[in-house]
């Protein structure tokens, strides 16, 4: 028996009025988004690769889960000089380092489709724990759910040694994010 | 017997802040492109465009102080070419103290890096970021740095020659110096 029919199975099993069920992610209509500030002037950057695998039901949102894995030689760091820097040993280094991961641990319902995410996020070897704000908003057959937390690069230190200095490059780093998926 | 012609004092005042700062500003620019990236690096770009912004600023009040007053006489000596070339070669800097901050501010934001002048006032960025535009204003304000490089020899070499060689009260013109005679 191949897993298309025991999905097809599971789904047969499951209550006739079973809402909608998010799991099939977007990619090109989600986005990872980050600004900072260099000399006081706020730069804009992204990733442009990552995988998201989530599971998510608005009728049980305490079972949702979410695991976001980013290729981090995807960045756009501001400037080419900045992709090429960021990559090195006192940034992500990179070689070492190559991905950086999110996964969820519980989520809790804040009421108006507004939801919070904890979950650690690894980085550069460092394991952190974060809560993660995530507005949910339903579409007809689409779903997108929009966060956006400040992470300190320091706590994961990325921009050692003479890149600590925060008032060149800040420690907050704004992130925001988007995952469009759609229902099964 | 030729009296001393002095410009105002507050048009010498912004001739010599304007001097010294494109004198700080050009070296700086020169020897900052070639860094590796680093913090040091990004503080000196930054304090490029300060410098650059302070000198568009200046420039526009010393626009519109020229052109509400007139500015001493040349001595006779001068000849009739070289007031022409002076009008010219003037009107040029003025041109250039303008349009060489502008391209700096314009090629910034078409990089996608916005100016703050300071830290604090942030200019508007008046293009989107496109690294090709940015490339291009890049190679525009080089150039033009050049061209003002060459104007400034030729000012500079002028007022000495005009000075030294031609034994006029040149230099007076923009210096602090009591209004003496010759």
């Amino acid at each position: 028996m191949n897993m298309t029919v025991l999905a097809l199975l599971a789904a047969l099993a499951a209550p006739a009025a079973h809402a909608v069920e998010y799991r099939t992610v977007l990619p090109k209509q989600s986005t990872i988004h980050f600004e900072f500030r260099q000399m006081g002037v706020p730069v804009k950057g992204g990733f442009k690769r990552f995988t998201t695998e989530m599971m998510f039901d608005p009728a049980k949102p305490e079972a949702a889960r979410a695991q976001i894995e980013i290729d981090l030689a995807s960045i756009d760091a501001g400037s080419p000089e900045a992709d090429d820097e960021s990559a090195g040993r006192l940034w992500f280094n990179r070689s070492a380092y190559p991905k950086a991961l999110f996964v969820s641990s519980q989520i809790r319902a804040l009421g108006n489709n507004r939801y919070e995410m904890r979950g650690t996020l690894m980085l550069k070897g460092r394991s952190r724990e974060m809560v993660l704000p995530v507005t949910y908003t339903p579409g007809k057959n689409a779903a997108t759910f929009d966060g956006g937390f400040v992470l300190k690069r320091l706590d994961f230190g990325i921009g050692e040694g003479m890149w600590a200095d925060v008032a060149t490059v800040a420690n907050e780093v704004q992130v925001k994010f988007r995952i469009a998926t759609t229902g099964n | 017997m030729s009296t001393v012609m002095r410009y105002s004092t507050p048009a010498i005042v912004f001739h010599w802040l304007v001097a010294f700062l494109i004198f700080a500003g050009f070296p700086l620019g020169l020897y900052m492109v070639d860094l590796p990236l680093s913090p040091d690096k990004l503080k000196l770009y930054s304090y490029h465009k300060w410098i650059g912004i302070t000198v568009l600023m200046l420039a526009a009040i010393r626009v519109t102080w020229r052109l509400t007053r007139k500015p001493p006489p040349l001595p006779d000596s001068v000849a009739a070419w070289q007031r022409r070339a002076s009008v010219v070669v003037h009107g040029l800097l003025y041109l250039l103290m303008i349009v060489i901050p502008l391209s700096g501010w314009l090629m910034s934001s078409a990089k996608g890096f916005q100016t703050v002048w300071f830290g604090v006032l942030p200019l508007p960025d008046l293009i989107e970021k496109n690294r090709e535009l940015g490339d291009l204003l890049a190679g525009v304000h080089k150039a033009l740095n050049f061209t003002l490089l060459a104007l400034v020899i030729l000012h500079v070499g002028a007022a000495l020659k005009h000075h030294f060689i031609e034994r006029q009260p040149f230099l007076q013109r923009m210096g602090w110096g009591r209004k003496e005679r010759t």
